[in-house]
């Protein structure tokens, strides 16, 4: 078998060797009641040709970003990934390490990693960025729990804009400890004020908010940090990394933590992952991070060197007492990102983040062009913006899908209340061109 | 290391980078980008584009080539870094998670025209059940602690939905740390279960916690000391009886694929890390993916949402009151999903089994070929991977962590060092079914050589790493004073 090298000469001499007569013997310890008596019912072995075939097949099933138009969003972008990204992630000194638990024989996998530190921290606005979490949900979950240990309260408020399949893992992660959620309305698509001023108090962890949020709509951070200072709690801002070129760095805004999904820096779409959780802090919580650090420190002959670092935080040293149990994360996608960022580099990601942003708005002008349809929400939005649809979104998907256009996504599943919507979001890819077929579909899709 | 007559390279990207120079390629606007740039309140725009570096193609692509040249990976060196299950990671896997039907598929794509990507989940989900003996599986956790941290927050909801408030865990003192770290998580208070001499559980010490405010006991099977627990089935009853759900971190499942199953063995619940069993890359770190297997009275429970198949369609069934929420943004690590898919299609219920055995037949090979030269912290024989101890080493002067830096030196990558915890200078070595024979003698001559050196001349190990890219680094200040970016030298 290709993947197991040992040939029956060597098993004889292994076993010679051991001093037993098969293989069997060396399972004696388990006792026989928990062996497996029969073969396991699994689908017969296939040739790599076969398998090949079977598995393009499958994909052939999906409708993917290269054979459609894709105007979907909600979280996940199809940005351009440049060719570099996959060649150098394929390295096999890259692609199959493990965590630098020995840095000198892991200088790669911590040098791009303190340069991703470097990268995120620089995006965000943040002193500090860890090594990266799974997704942009469970880091949004651990800066919750992280709120609630810096502040010792048990209430986290959040904008009703932050994306609800966010919320729901936030939810999740926070029943254990018996901590309470709060939403905050949205009427007009943010935050309402108000309504967040009378509801943060003294005792909530955290404030969350998204911007742009799920709905696409630019939050008036600053305005949120200070009301959210003001009763002493912590300002998590939820972020998309790749639009950071353009918009204001969270930190700058007033944030305490950043979150965010990484995803838009170069990681393909895969169906919903694996993507890149960001997370970046001040620097007075830096020993409360959840995750990895990887820091620099010398070599004994004084040689820059790079390591794991602040390790006491981390599970397999303070286990029921590490501030997350985050073991394997996403480094690789991590490594990802900053291939990518240093690709596009301080102008290339402006210039990607102008784009979406202008292609964004030619397409909501163009859009609401068409009879019966308008914005659903009045706020500013960068890349992304909720439409209302005179007939029910999930026909006019279904109907512009048979033309190779992938739409948008209904907004009714997310919210019941917004049964007329259509997230529709636009990225540097997608051509005028496209955006006009869009629109012409759409008009004939809504007669 | 490669050969290279160059100096070490010494480089981040940013000290590389040149005002003006650049490596995107990205098209010229066809739309208004003033236009839209007005309709953006002027305090929500960056004043100052970000300090990303300014470099070429050729500038990123040399660069991350020499970083990677910095790295020991599987497809350079033997890597028997005990517990993480280091093998190899078929090519095959990396051209199928690539196909563009996956890897381009966006998550919210309607049901309807994500009928393969839905499909493999289905059966991935079914395939795994049936090696795990399990009734129903979750593809959602992103990792192996997330899959604790799932099902161990099931076994909490279980117990509510009975009615009963049970308020602690056991977990063996050998365990990863993540078990008990995801068990506060989860809410719940941890609690020691002593082991005996041998690394098994001690049936005395479980007995005396097996109280009526227990939820769960977690254990890791084979032991993280290489070895099956001989009384699983017999654990797995004492805490059954005692209203004590019982779960299996899977970390160590390579050793019995088509051998043991745990749902057989009476396990309720358990998690399966795709990146070791199932051939997915570590990725320096990650991605994994953690799936989550559980019997019938647990299925109300899991994560939402499930794949479900009606007349031959696959959709995402939220519908699911009793479910713990959500735990991933998304599905699941899909990509992970698509490369465990292919491995266990490649491989058939006969390759998973040799998979196993050869794994047994590897660790017990170095087993007996150590022995003489180190402790050994368990009797043989051993399953997939087996703990030796440098006590004797020690004594010399010499611990687990300059014989692993020694190692380095000679070639390979270290074993995992002073885990588990209750082995004294633990060095714990996993060389998995993917080695060869040869392979195997070369890394024991290695070790036997260190253990000689150690007698004869320490000098050396405590000198190495003398051949790697830098030398042992100092932790103190890595930790003291903090220096977790690049910034400018003014």
């Amino acid at each position: 078998m290709r993947y197991l090298p040992n040939t029956r000469q060597n098993q004889r001499a292994m076993l010679d060797a051991i001093g037993v007569h098969s293989i069997d013997d060396l399972l004696k310890k388990i006792p026989p009641k928990a062996r497996l008596s029969r073969p396991l019912h699994l689908p017969p072995a296939l040739a790599e040709m076969d398998l090949i075939r079977h598995m393009r097949q499958l994909a052939a099933t999906n409708a993917d970003a290269d054979e459609t138009v894709c105007f979907l969003g909600g979280g996940a972008y199809d940005h351009y990934v440049p060719s570099p990204v996959n060649h150098l992630i394929s390295r096999g000194e890259f692609f199959t390490a493990y965590t630098p638990y020995q840095p000198e024989a892991s200088q790669g996998t911590l040098r791009s990693i303190y340069e991703y530190q470097t990268m995120i921290a620089e995006l965000t606005g943040m002193d500090v960025a860890n090594a990266s979490i799974y997704d942009g949900a469970s880091s949004l979950a651990e800066a919750a729990l992280m709120a609630h240990a810096v502040t010792g309260r048990g209430e986290i408020v959040l904008a009703a804009g932050v994306n609800p399949l966010y919320r729901r893992v936030v939810a999740t992660y926070c029943q254990g400890l018996g901590l309470r959620l709060r939403d905050v309305p949205a009427p007009e698509g943010i935050l309402d004020r108000d309504a967040a001023r009378r509801m943060v108090g003294g005792r909530t962890a955290a404030l969350v908010v998204q911007s742009p949020n799920f709905y696409g709509c630019l939050e008036d951070v600053a305005a949120a940090a200070e009301l959210t200072h003001a009763a002493g709690a912590l300002m998590i801002v939820a972020s998309d990394p790749a639009n950071l070129g353009v918009l204001e760095a969270p930190g700058r805004q007033g944030a305490d933590i950043v979150v965010g999904e990484g995803q838009g820096l170069g990681v393909p779409l895969s169906y919903g992952g694996p993507y890149l959780g960001v997370f970046a802090a001040k620097q007075e919580f830096v020993r409360r991070l959840p995750g990895r650090l990887v820091g620099a420190t010398v070599d004994i002959d004084g040689r820059r060197g790079f390591t794991l670092t602040l390790q006491t935080r981390e599970q397999h040293i303070r286990r029921g007492r590490a501030t997350s149990n985050i073991c394997t994360n996403v480094a690789l996608c991590a490594l990802m990102a900053t291939v990518y960022l240093a690709i596009l580099g301080r102008r290339g990601l402006a210039r990607a983040g102008e784009l979406s942003m202008a292609k964004a708005h030619y397409a909501a002008e163009r859009l609401t062009r068409v009879p019966g349809v308008s914005l659903r929400f009045p706020a500013p939005f960068f890349k992304e913006f909720a439409l209302r649809l005179p007939k029910a979104p999930e026909r006019v998907v279904a109907r512009l899908a048979r033309e190779g256009i992938l739409a948008g996504i209904p907004l009714k599943p997310f919210d019941r209340k917004l049964g007329d919507g259509l997230l529709v979001a636009v990225t540097e890819k997608r051509t005028r061109e496209e955006i006009d077929r869009l629109a012409g579909a759409l008009t004939k899709a809504v007669a | 290391m490669p050969f290279d007559n160059a100096p070490t390279y010494d480089k981040l990207i940013f000290e590389l980078s040149s005002p003006g120079r650049s490596a995107y390629s990205l098209p010229e606007p066809d739309v208004d980008v003033d236009a839209a740039r007005s309709q953006i309140p002027a305090q929500y725009l960056r004043q100052e584009p970000p300090a990303l570096p300014e470099v070429s193609e050729l500038d990123v692509v040399r660069h991350y080539s020499r970083l990677s040249q910095l790295n020991y990976g599987l497809d350079t060196h033997f890597y028997p870094l005990g517990s993480c299950t280091m093998k190899y990671n078929p090519k095959l896997n990396e051209d199928m998670a690539r196909l563009p039907g996956f890897a381009r598929l966006h998550p919210l794509t309607p049901e309807l025209l994500a009928q393969g990507a839905l499909r493999l989940m289905h059966e991935l989900a079914g395939l795994l059940a049936e090696i795990a003996g399990m009734d129903a599986v979750s593809l959602q956790p992103a990792a192996g602690a997330q899959g604790e941290l799932a099902g161990v927050l099931m076994i909490r909801a279980w117990h509510q939905a009975n009615g009963e408030k049970r308020t602690k865990v056991l977990v063996p003192d050998s365990a990863h740390g993540t078990n008990p770290a995801s068990t506060v998580i989860a809410g719940f208070e941890v609690i020691e279960v002593k082991s005996d001499a041998n690394g098994e559980v001690d049936l005395g010490d479980l007995e005396r916690h097996l109280g009526p405010d227990v939820a769960a006991f977690m254990i890791t099977m084979p032991n993280t000391l290489g070895n099956f627990e001989p009384r699983i089935v017999e654990i797995i009853e004492m805490c059954h009886a005692r209203g004590v759900q019982v779960y299996m971190d899977g970390a160590n499942f390579n050793a019995i694929l088509g051998i043991s199953r745990p749902g057989d063995l009476g396990f309720d619940v358990c998690h399966f890390n795709l990146h070791k069993t199932f051939t997915t890359p570590h990725g320096g770190g990650g991605p994994g993916a953690g799936p989550v297997g559980v019997k019938s009275h647990l299925e109300p429970f899991l994560p939402v949402p499930v794949v479900a198949r009606d007349d031959g369609r696959y959709r995402l069934d939220w519908k699911r009151p009793k479910s713990i929420g959500k735990l991933h943004g998304l599905w699941g690590n899909f990509g992970m999903l698509v490369r465990a898919y292919t491995y266990i299609r490649t491989m058939g219920a006969d390759g998973l089994r040799s998979v196993s055995e050869n794994a047994v037949l590897n660790a017990n090979y170095v087993l007996k070929r150590l022995e003489g030269h180190y402790d050994v912290a368990a009797p043989g024989p051993c399953m997939h991977e087996c703990v030796v101890s440098a006590r004797r080493q020690k004594r010399l002067g010499v611990t687990a962590m300059d014989v692993a830096k020694r190692l380095l030196d000679l070639g390979f990558y270290a074993p995992s060092t002073y885990f588990p915890l209750i082995v004294e200078e633990a060095l714990m070595i996993e060389p998995t079914e993917t080695e060869s024979k040869e392979t195997l003698d070369a890394f024991c001559d290695a070790m036997i050589r260190i253990a000689q050196e150690a007698e004869s001349n320490p000098a050396i190990i405590h000198e190495a790493p003398v051949s790697t890219p830098v030398r042992r680094l100092d932790q103190t200040k890595a930790a003291r004073e903090p220096d977790l970016r690049w910034q400018p030298k003014p």
